[in-house]
């Protein structure tokens, strides 16, 4: 029997006649819904409406809005980045390309909206699928369409919206939302908490070891729209899943402001593994236009010896402040952080992660590899806090920096806080710069220098590439490619 | 008619910050050509391999490269190695995450690309580089570890020899190549580059002892002092230096020059 050729699993890269390095950054017109700019306890109520939500959500949006609003559009000021002030009122909230609800046949989706995930290279229509990895596509507010959902279902794996999560699952939404990461976390996440339209939900049954891939496309399209998704991902005892999502967005002269939370919750022995690779659009060379992603993930491993991974390759957005991070609550629980933050131009990113150390022999490795180029600056930031039950943690932080050019920062701010003597913490940090002698090497071999400063930037990068899934790291190499172009001569 | 060379120099003249290296220095090298060029440390050796080589760094003042009839010195580092220029590092740096075998099969699929042909085969490449790596007694581990990273001195140049016979160039330069070896590790360089010698080849050798020559056996011995060539001679003259060392040399020239 010959088995049909599976569609290539191209996630992010993309050919296109844009004339433009960010080769993502076309425009799908739709004739869909919207809200009226502006955030108020009414617009949460509307939100709320559009998916018929219980009475506890729509309390809990607006306790979520109610402590934001008491913020005084205060945002954190303590990251290493710099925008200007940001009209909360002059933003949509929601934005669907549906008119009413998601229709259940994609017969029924728009075609433009349709052709735009073809474009992205994540095909929906079921003959033209990725193979082996199940999508749930968000377009703006709303998720259009989610694969591979029969074939979850039998091994009784729920993968699908958020919203319908809220509707068909509301027992285990209502019992994990907001158990990771509270309303009144952190301004941004209060903000999402409030007005979040959709998202993905997970829920992985004991011992099942889901059988692909699970990925979350997010799209931006609408001008002047936030994004506000939830990712809930529980992996219930001895389950594992791992999760991928990729993001992009058009061209646009104005920001966007991208505000979404995830939490992850590990019981005993199961395992999360969560990789992003996120390229919404950075903004054009004088840093005009580009996503403001400023978001919350965290994850809780709650059981005995359960294990969180995040693996994130961030080479998008103007600005970038998220710091996916681990609480190490059960016993003998691991918690892992894999990142590489690229910066190009005008760019910015404030990066790293917490991993908060409860249970005994508690175990996290951090692997953080920023690379600045242009007149783009980088900060690691990351905190590994060992508490007073926690015996026997370990902590292995290694943060290396590299410069491309003169014009660039890179900056690294480990907090470090131990209270139990039992203890172990290794701490590694390296800044470095793409060395000419390294350069003279590889171009003395006929490599050009365009294609040698990557192979040198590439092979820095190594150590957290090879966490991604393989297909997965391929595009990550290839991401890498695309936003260094033009920072050769 | 006499036969473009493949490399000539002429009253080649540079500086590196100012400072004079090179003062004129003539050399031409014919296909089947090995030219050893000996001399004292600082008199410039190094130089003229890294210039030729195109390394960054070194400001031409004077004097013509040609190439096979082409202007050398306008060309980029890597379109001089793809034109055949070789150059076997003194000092081979080393480069993390970037494995052996993977550089090396970009190398060859870039000089394959400028042909108009395919990438080669990655199992062929993985065969050929193996069989290679044997050759200068390269562990095939080795090759599937990032470019000379934690590699021994000795390794590092055997890895040299070992791209040099597969990226297999028309003209090699070998940069104190031999420095730095026990004398296993010198036979096994000395072999590696003999087998690439042939008809169609050349090699320009730089050394400072005259030790290496046992093994490689030059056409051309020439000696360069303060930054040019003072004596030109056959294999025989490595065994005078070798008597009488360079000073000898030295006061010929200083004497020369005043005249």
């Amino acid at each position: 029997m010959v088995a049909p050729k599976a569609p290539s699993k191209k996630v992010i890269s993309r050919e296109s006649k844009l004339d433009s390095d960010y080769k993502w950054g076309f425009v799908t017109e739709t004739d869909g819904d919207r809200l009226p700019k502006g955030i108020n306890e009414d617009i949460v109520r509307l939100i709320a409406g559009k998916n018929n939500e219980p009475e506890w959500l729509v309390e809990w949006r607006l306790k979520a809005y109610r402590h934001w609003a008491s913020l005084d559009y205060e945002e954190p000021q303590w990251a290493m980045v710099d925008f200007p002030p940001i009209d909360y009122q002059d933003i949509y909230y929601y934005a669907s390309p549906f008119k009413e609800k998601r229709p259940e046949s994609l017969d029924d989706v728009d075609p433009e909206v349709l052709e735009a995930f073809t474009k992205l290279g994540i095909p929906l229509e079921e003959q033209k699928q990725l193979s082996g990895v199940a999508v749930d596509a968000v377009f703006d507010s709303v998720s259009v369409a989610t694969t591979y959902q029969k074939q979850l279902e039998d091994v009784g794996v729920i993968f699908c919206s958020m919203s319908e999560a809220i509707e068909k699952h509301p027992e285990l939404v209502q019992k994990y939302m907001g158990s990771v990461v509270p309303y009144t976390d952190n301004f941004f996440a209060s903000l999402n908490s409030a007005v979040f339209s959709d998202g993905t939900f997970c829920y992985v049954p004991p011992g099942v070891r889901c059988p692909v891939e699970l990925m979350t496309y997010f799209r931006m399209n609408s001008e002047g729209t936030g994004q506000f998704e939830r990712t809930l991902i529980i992996a219930d005892k001895g389950s594992y899943v791992s999760y991928l999502e990729g993001c992009t967005a058009p061209m646009r002269k104005t920001s966007q402001l991208h505000a979404a939370v995830v939490e992850l919750i590990a019981l005993d022995d199961a395992e999360i593994k969560y990789s992003t690779l996120q390229n919404w659009y950075p903004g054009d060379k004088e840093g005009r236009g580009g996503v403001y992603n400023f978001v919350t993930k965290r994850g809780k491993a709650a059981g005995r010896n359960s294990k969180i991974s995040w693996t994130q390759v961030e080479t998008g957005s103007a600005i970038t402040w998220k710091y996916p991070s681990v609480i190490l609550q059960g016993d003998n629980s691991v918690g892992e952080f894999y990142s590489v933050a690229l910066v190009n131009n005008r760019q910015q990113a404030d990066t790293g992660t917490k991993m908060i150390h409860i249970g005994k022999n508690t175990k996290s490795t951090i692997i953080a590899k920023g690379i600045s180029a242009g007149k783009a600056q980088n900060t690691y930031r990351g905190l590994v806090r060992i508490m007073p039950g926690a015996e026997n943690a370990r902590n292995f932080t290694r943060c290396d920096s590299l410069l491309v050019g003169d014009e660039c920062g890179a900056h690294t701010v480990p907090y470090i806080e131990v209270r139990n003597k039992s203890a172990h913490m290794e701490h590694e940090a390296t800044t470095s710069k793409v060395s000419e002698d390294q350069l003279f090497y590889l171009m003395q071999r006929g490599i050009s220098e365009e294609e040698a400063q990557y192979m040198i930037i590439n092979g820095f990068c190594k150590g957290v590439f090879q966490e991604l899934p393989f297909e997965f790291a391929m595009e990550a190499s290839q991401l890498l490619k695309v936003s260094l172009e033009g920072v050769v001569g | 008619m006499a036969e473009t060379p493949l490399l000539e120099v002429r009253n080649l003249e540079v500086s590196v910050a100012e400072t004079e290296i090179l003062t004129g220095l003539d050399l031409r090298v014919n296909v089947g050509e090995v030219h050893a060029i000996m001399g004292p440390n600082g008199s410039g050796k190094s130089t003229f391999a890294n210039v030729l080589a195109g390394k960054p760094g070194y400001t031409v003042t004077g004097g013509e490269v040609q190439y096979e009839g082409k202007d050398l010195l306008k060309m980029l580092p890597d379109e001089r190695a793809r034109a055949g220029v070789f150059l076997a590092f003194q000092y081979p740096v080393e480069l993390p995450g970037i494995k052996t075998r993977e550089f090396l099969r970009t190398a060859v699929d870039v000089r394959r690309e400028e042909r108009g042909e395919e990438r080669i085969k990655v199992r062929e490449f993985n065969k050929l580089l193996e069989e290679r790596a044997k050759a200068v007694d390269l562990d095939s581990a080795m090759v599937k570890r990032s470019v000379n990273e934690g590699f021994s001195g000795g390794e590092k140049k055997r890895n040299e020899i070992l791209q040099l016979s597969v990226l297999d160039p028309k003209l090699a330069l070998l940069d104190e190549t031999d420095s730095g070896l026990d004398i296993d590790a010198l036979k096994i360089v000395a072999e590696g580059v003999n087998r690439f010698r042939g008809p169609e080849k050349a090699i320009v050798l730089v050394t400072h002892y005259q030790r290496v020559l046992n093994y490689i056996t030059p056409d051309y011995i020439h000696v360069l002092i303060d930054g040019r060539i003072v004596r030109s001679g056959g294999p025989e003259l490595a065994l005078e230096l070798e008597a009488k060392g360079y000073d000898w040399l030295r006061e010929t020239v200083e004497s020369g020059s005043t005249a």
